[in-house]
């Protein structure tokens, strides 16, 4: 009786179950620029170069899946590391700005090199390789490694160069080898994000990692909060599903999700997953009990 | 051959110049990046239309139209989102996150609206009347475009520079704070930038959405990479930089097409964006202005 | 966990300026500054408002480049070093404009400094393994001593932007020592501070010096710099007026006379009321 109940939900919802998944290796992947005070926008660009990597090389070679998987992740760390160099030297909006525009070229690209990446009518018929244990390993993998690095001496580095780029160079931390580590590791994730969803879709293009993606990425790590690894994951959660709850609004759905960004910007700037609020929020709760 | 390419890059440079101007007034007087820039400039151009396609009204009321409601709407989105922000003293890549909200929200109610489809102004709006000098072919519009757009850009300069107005809102770019304590109005100000910055959007929307006869709710969009691509080459917050980058762009873009081919068209805005970044990211032609925290 | 210094090492300097230069645009902030810091003891730089002070430290970590001229420390020549790999030859430093880490907690400023004295890899971190354990436990109490030093072992876990202007100056100490400098810069460790702190940081710094740390400070405070440096030199206008013992400073003309002769808030070096910044 509940497994057939199960079957049924699997059967109309597993997609989006696992585009959780996939969107929170997404927030993830920013979090890491974000914990380290850079406001990098190439995400999407550099989950494109994962998909299109991962899915040319199951499409046309029929390399296995784990390795189409590692190349989807080595494809963009190595971008970003290319590129890292000249681009982390920028600060605040320059960077900003630079990411944005890297990830407008990266779609430019995409769009105009049809022999190998199809153009603007994408890659179809990518093997639906992906199975829900991949993306559930996936996240727990990228969870478990975040975690450990967050309480050692990395994470520390990290948010001291979010907090002070110059005292964090005086304590020895190498600053810019730590934002290159976040930028090529969050590179990595979205590559890898990125792999899974092209062999969970059949179908990628173009049109699908450009600015509006980037953005969908960086308000899933702002609403959810970037003060702790939860916050991410949970805004991932909140906004994959939310479409589907503002279904009946139809064309005014995506009105909502600016109003989220906005909202959450102006009155809940630590997001919603908020360490310090739920900490003083249970402190509350336990006197009263 | 040259010549006439040379005439449509001016007046689709011109367009360019007078939306970055706006946005580059915001970020030199407020130090916001404002991503909402091309949706306000967007919201501009269906004002005027149905101003238009309504009221009956001629193309400078159209004009004036667009400028008044993108200007309140500036003001609006400045007293909403930005004044809070300013008055937290959030760190300055908040604003600009929020300003991205902002974008989706106005693009998506437009969107929800007037539906995703192209719409025009009325053909009668603008004579099609075409001058010719020595083989080179200007339609009364590209002329008008050129002339507005100068004029526009050359009082707004003429303002900065020489009127009390306009030392106090320099004054207020090198550092707020010792603007507040010279006893200028900086909120006040900072009111009056956001909302003739957004009515210059909506004045160049309208141009736009007549050069390119077409209105759609994602054409702020475009614009706003390409106000971006303009910022960046001219140097942040530098007016006359706006202007240059902007003629500059739509130089680049029109000889581009005419000797690359359409679809590089982006590809060479943003490339060249993107290396002016990494070599010389206080742009090509101006000087950055930093501010001192 | 004491330092111990060779007496062979005292005869040649910890670190030595040589013709250093740094202009800024037109303005010459420092002409060709020569100074040599022996190893142990404290040594005090003062001077009016704007002669430069904070600029030599800034040269000394790696924050501006020279103009002109040599840095040397431990016959090494600092040029080119960027400031990470200065902290990590063994110089650390203090800021006149506090520091901090704001957002995190003592302990963890403090450990911040400690960044470079953990030894593990990153498969250790992410197996958890026992290197990584030991020496993460190993720094959590050097951590805790060396805020016990400068008495702030009692508030390990409160954010350091909730504490007293003081007490901030304290933690910013901390961190400092805490990558075991061979040199410890104190950009005016008493800025702020009332009498009383003032006092209680004195003898401190005298503790951590008997530890034996070389230590270059800073400081308009005058009894301050009179009462720890045995050592002290004068800058004015960018240039290095005057060098000796606290007593020889104190009646030196060229010294009086910089001080007299402009009208800021810097009082005669004879530590006259009011004479800190």
């Amino acid at each position: 009786m509940t497994v057939a109940w199960f079957g049924t939900f699997w059967d109309v919802y597993s997609n989006l179950v696992l585009s959780v998944g996939t969107n929170a290796l997404l927030a993830l992947s920013i979090w890491l620029t974000l914990a380290c005070g850079m406001l990098s926008i190439a995400n999407a660009a550099f989950m494109a170069i994962g998909a299109y990597a991962s899915a040319l090389l199951t499409l046309n070679f029929g390399w296995p899946f784990p390795v189409a998987l590692a190349a989807g992740m080595a494809a963009p760390a190595l971008m970003a590391f290319l590129i890292g160099r000249p681009t982390l030297r920028l600060s605040g909006v320059y960077l900003a700005m630079a990411t944005l525009a890297f990830g407008e070229v990266v779609r430019i690209v995409l769009l105009n090199t049809d022999r190998v990446t199809g153009g603007a009518l994408g890659l179809n018929g990518i093997p639906q390789l992906t199975r829900w244990w991949h993306v559930a390993l996936a996240l727990a993998v990228t969870l478990a490694v975040l975690w450990r690095m967050r309480r050692s001496r990395i994470g520390r580095a990290f948010e001291a160069i979010k907090e002070d780029e110059t005292a964090a160079g005086l304590m020895g931390i190498d600053v810019a080898g730590y934002k290159m580590l976040a930028f090529v590791l969050g590179a990595a994730i979205a590559g890898l994000a990125g792999a899974l969803n092209a062999h969970l879709t059949f179908f990628i293009g173009p049109g699908e990692y450009g600015f509006d993606r980037a953005v969908e990425i960086l308000t899933m790590a702002i609403l959810g909060g970037i003060g702790s690894l939860t916050g991410p994951v949970v805004g991932a959660v909140i906004l994959t599903l939310l479409p589907e709850l503002l279904r009946a609004l139809q064309n005014f759905r995506l009105v909502f999700n600016g109003l989220i960004l906005v909202l959450i910007v102006l009155f809940l700037p630590r997001g919603i997953w908020d360490t310090e609020r739920l900490r003083r929020w249970a402190g509350i709760v336990r006197r009263q009990a | 051959m040259l010549a006439q390419q040379l005439v449509n890059a001016l007046s689709l440079g011109c367009v360019y110049a007078l939306f970055a101007l706006g946005f580059t007034l915001i970020f030199g007087v407020l130090g916001v990046i404002n991503l909402s820039h091309g949706a306000v400039f967007m919201v501009g151009a269906y004002a005027a239309e149905q101003a238009v396609s309504h009221l009956g009204l001629p193309l400078w009321g159209a004009l004036i139209v667009a400028f008044a409601f993108s200007g309140v709407l500036g003001l609006v989105i400045d007293l909403l989102v930005l004044r809070p922000l300013r008055a937290r003293n959030a760190p300055h890549l908040i604003p600009m996150i929020a300003t991205i909200g902002v974008g989706i929200i106005l693009t998506n109610a437009i969107q929800g609206i007037f539906g995703a489809q192209n719409i025009r102004f009325p053909e009668q709006l603008v004579s099609n009347r075409t001058i010719s000098v020595e083989g080179i072919d200007v339609t009364a519009l590209e002329l008008g475009i050129i002339l507005l757009s100068f004029m526009l850009m050359a009082l707004l300069l003429l303002a900065l520079k020489k009127t009390q107005l306009g030392r106090a809102l320099r004054a207020i770019a090198e550092s707020p704070r010792a603007a507040y304590l010279l006893g200028i109005n900086v909120e006040g100000l900072f009111y009056l930038t956001s909302f003739v910055a957004a009515g210059l959007g909506g004045i160049a929307g309208v141009l736009i959405g007549l050069y390119s006869n077409a209105l759609f709710p994602l054409m702020g969009k475009s614009m706003l990479e390409k106000g971006i691509a303009v910022i960046i080459l001219g140097g942040m917050g530098d007016m006359r930089g706006a202007l240059i980058g902007g003629l500059f762009l739509g130089l680049a873009e029109v000889l581009s097409v005419a000797y690359v081919g359409s679809s590089m068209r982006d590809a060479v805005a943003f490339g060249l964006l993107f290396l002016i970044l990494l070599i010389r990211p206080r742009g090509l032609f101006g000087t950055l202005m930093e501010r001192k925290v | 966990m004491g330092r111990h210094r060779t007496a062979a090492g005292v005869s040649t300097p910890l670190l030595r300026l040589d013709g250093l230069s740094r202009h800024f645009g037109g303005l010459m902030v420092l002409q060709d500054v020569n100074l040599e810091i022996p190893r142990g003891g404290i040594f005090g730089l003062i001077g009016p408002n704007g002669a430069g002070k904070t600029t030599v430290f800034n040269l000394i970590t790696g924050l501006l480049a020279p103009t002109s001229g040599r840095i040397e420390f431990e016959h090494h020549s600092l040029s080119g070093c960027s400031p990470h790999r200065i902290t990590r030859l063994g110089i650390a430093r203090t800021f006149q404009n506090i520091r901090l880490f704001r957002e995190m907690s003592l302990l963890e400023n403090v450990m911040v400094g400690l960044h470079a004295k953990l030894g593990y890899r990153t498969h250790d971190l992410i197996l958890a393994t026992g290197h990584f354990r030991r020496d993460e436990r190993a720094a959590r109490e050097r951590a805790r001593e060396l805020l016990s030093w400068v008495r702030l072992d009692h508030k390990l876990s409160d954010r350091a932007d909730n504490l007293s202007y003081g007490d901030q100056r304290k933690l910013e100490l901390a961190r400092a020592l805490a990558s075991n400098p061979k040199l410890l810069l104190l950009d005016e460790p008493v800025a702020g501070m009332n009498s009383g702190e003032k006092d209680a940081l004195m003898s401190d710094v005298r503790r951590i010096s008997e530890r034996g740390y070389t230590i270059f400070m800073i400081e308009h405070d005058m009894r301050f710099v009179m009462g720890l440096c045995q050592d002290i030199a004068v800058l004015n206008f960018g240039r290095i007026i005057a060098r000796g013992a606290p007593d020889a400073i104190r009646v030196n003309a060229e010294v009086i006379e910089a001080y007299l002769g402009r009208e800021d808030d810097d009082a005669a070096p004879d530590g006259a009321p009011g004479a800190a910044a």
